[in-house]
């Protein structure tokens, strides 16, 4: 029987776990009395809905729908001037949800907080262009990559791939090498869909490399004829690894000797 | 109009031709001056600009998925890809991020190493900067002189780490090696050689002079609120009169223990970017003869002791039975680290180059985020490029210092 693949989690996973690993988790502070941090939580009120300070980093999550709202507080209130990242994580496979983060800096106390909503994937987010201009770029590339869509964005659209491309490339169910629609993306763009037959799967690729192919890759260990065709066998290569790449640890100038 | 078929396919609704005064041009993706596959897309009136779009995505090379689908070390190398005129900075702020995230202390040596070659590869990429802004402008003879330079530059790296651009020269925990044998008096007569050219060559050749002003000073004008809204970072920030440096505000590595300045220019203009990048090739060199002497004062040890993520050092894997099976053990499966999430700014040559690490425990990343200052800077092209003119587009890309393998990573 087949192996039994998760399909809403298809990226990498640990091949070997052992049964009693306890993951360590990262701790995780409570907001001091009078600090910085304190202020800002206060100021923020019943937008934040759980605070905590990690690494010197105060992380809030608040209300999705209050995002604006809260972004535009912490800039005019709390001197949080910039936004210095924004992006989403996928917790589809677990949750059922994505999870937004705006990570701002103060430039004035150089301090950073991390605001954090968490949305379904059938709802959409309120752009925060007008609060911090940065967030036109870094939405756009959110949108483009997990596909969640910005109200009131003033361009939405895809940033890094390409305009007709089809899925988005971060969700955990997207594969790393592609999908379907990505593999034959040239070819039905050039030739036309019609054309996938005629071209064939071998030929899609051009950084494809053919183990048996003697016109563009040389073989090394011994020679043949350029263009020679070699897929009915191929002659024992007698040489492991070329000479130069073999070292010889003996002579070289850092001998561990030395060090003891 | 246009006349859409497979070979030339109906592009973006752009009517290039149009019965007013406004024609729409087309900069790009293989331009010279681009520095790399940016596509801009300005509209323009007469010789003004009136709109400008910045299309990127050319370089996408999907780093943050490969990031989820690798392990901690193995992604390491990756990062050269990003920013390669100065990759060290990119394998640091990745390795920096790591280390926080498993709360690994780095030995002194690493240390002092680390900021060695952070500071070196700043001046690398200063020096391509200078090369190539000048080029753009149209100083032919400058981007000769500092492509020298630049060269030695690279073959210090090359002696140390065996690369000339990917270095790869950080690991997370410390550093690979020491530091070869001549290599300290090298670079002590690299800072004296940059030092003199500096003033001999590159300020002699440019500061004052009459074309290289006319062309820079007034062009690609940003103000503080538009830089911090933008979310520009590092020169660009600094350029327009804000005193932020991450070094110096929430430092890192050496940084709180050396003393160093942080130049500022309240122009706001191309020709004050071009004074900081100056300013600061000079407090790199500051920096790194104070380092000199620091790393004499310290202890042989190289990689960070915490073998439940990094490996023992070869000699002890070699002797050891329990050091080469946990070696094994983090070579195949790799390290774990703690359920948890990180973000860590560090000033790269661009600006704020930070890693947001999400871990859910896995010994791959659950979602690594790269905040590369060339993205943002590029976003910002289509407000400051409104109102300038066509000839003055070439000076303020080349003044934002893009590098598009950070833009589109």
């Amino acid at each position: 029987m087949r192996q039994y693949r998760p399909k809403d989690n298809v990226q990498k996973k640990a091949y070997h776990t052992d049964r009693f690993y306890q993951v360590p988790t990262q701790p995780r502070f409570e907001v001091q009395e009078g600090s910085h941090f304190d202020d800002v939580v206060k100021a923020l009120g019943d937008l934040c809905k759980e605070a905590y300070v990690s690494l010197n980093q105060l992380v809030v999550y608040i209300d999705a729908t209050t995002n604006k709202e809260t972004l535009t507080l912490l800039r005019d209130e709390c001197a949080y001037a910039q936004c210095s990242e924004l992006s989403a994580i996928d917790y589809l496979a677990q949750d059922g949800e994505f999870e937004i983060f705006y990570q701002l800096l103060n430039l004035s106390n150089a301090s950073r907080m991390r605001v954090k909503c968490r949305i379904k994937p059938e709802q959409a987010i309120e752009s925060v262009v007008d609060v911090y201009k940065s967030a036109n770029f870094a939405e756009r590339e959110m949108y483009d990559m997990f596909g969640i869509y910005v109200n009131n964005h003033p361009y939405l659209k895809r940033i890094l791939m390409p305009e007709d491309w089809q899925g988005h490339p971060l969700l955990k169910t997207y594969p790393l090498q592609g999908d379907e629609f990505a593999s034959w993306y040239e070819v039905d763009k050039i030739f036309g869909k019609e054309y996938r037959d005629i071209i064939g799967p071998e030929n899609r690729d051009p950084a494809r490399i053919d183990r048996y192919d003697t016109k563009r890759f040389s073989r090394v260990g011994y020679e043949v004829p350029f263009g020679a065709d070699i897929s009915e066998g191929e002659k024992p290569n007698p040489i492991e690894y070329s000479e130069t790449v073999l070292v010889d640890y003996n002579k070289s100038s850092k001998q561990l000797d030395e060090k003891r | 109009m246009q006349q859409p078929n497979k070979l030339t396919p109906f592009f973006e609704n752009i009517n290039f031709e149009r019965d007013d005064n406004t024609m729409v041009i087309n900069f790009g993706p293989q331009h010279p001056s681009a520095h790399g596959q940016l596509r801009l897309v300005l509209e323009l009136e007469g010789e003004k600009v009136v709109k400008a779009y910045p299309d990127i995505g050319y370089l996408h090379r999907g780093v943050e998925k490969m990031a989820e689908n690798m392990m901690y070390n193995e992604f390491l190398p990756t990062t050269d890809r990003l920013d390669y005129i100065a990759s060290t900075a990119n394998n640091y702020a990745y390795a920096l991020a790591v280390e926080k995230l498993l709360g690994v202390e780095v030995p002194r040596r690493a240390q002092v190493i680390r900021t060695m070659l952070l500071e070196l590869n700043r001046i690398i990429s200063h020096l391509f900067f200078i090369a190539t802004h000048a080029l753009d402008v149209g100083a032919m003879s400058v981007f000769l002189y500092a492509f020298r330079e630049r060269e030695y530059a690279m073959d210090l790296m090359e002696e140390y780490c065996g690369a000339r651009l990917t270095h790869s020269s950080i690991r997370i925990g410390g550093v690979p090696l020491d530091l070869p044998k001549d290599w300290i008096s090298n670079l002590i007569s690299f800072c004296d050689k940059v030092e003199y050219e500096l003033e001999h060559t590159y300020n002699a050749l440019l500061q004052e002079n009459r074309i290289w002003k006319m062309r820079l000073e007034d062009v690609g004008v940003l103000s503080a609120e538009d830089a911090i809204s933008w979310g520009c970072s590092g020169i660009m920030l600094r350029g327009s009169g804000v005193k932020y440096d991450i070094r110096k505000e929430e430092p890192y590595e050496l940084y709180s223990e050396l003393d160093f300045d942080i130049p500022v220019s309240d122009r706001g203009d191309s020709y004050g970017r071009y004074r900081l990048y100056m300013a600061e090739i000079e407090q790199s060199i500051k920096i790194i003869r104070q380092l000199i002497p620091m790393y004499k004062d310290t202890k042989p040890q190289l990689m960070a002791h915490a073998p439940e993520y990094i490996s023992a050092p070869k000699e002890q894997i070699m002797t050891q039975n329990y050091s080469l099976m946990q070696h094994f053990v983090l070579v195949t499966q790799g390290m774990r680290p703690p359920v948890g999430e990180v973000y860590v700014p560090t000033e790269s040559p661009k600006g704020e180059l930070g890693f947001f690490i999400r871990s859910e425990g896995e010994p791959y990343a659950y979602r690594v985020k790269v905040r590369a200052p060339s993205f943002y800077h590029t976003g910002l092209l289509q407000e400051i490029l409104v109102g300038t003119y066509i000839a003055d587009v070439v000076t303020i890309i080349g003044s934002t210092n893009i590098v598009f393998g950070e833009v589109d990573r």
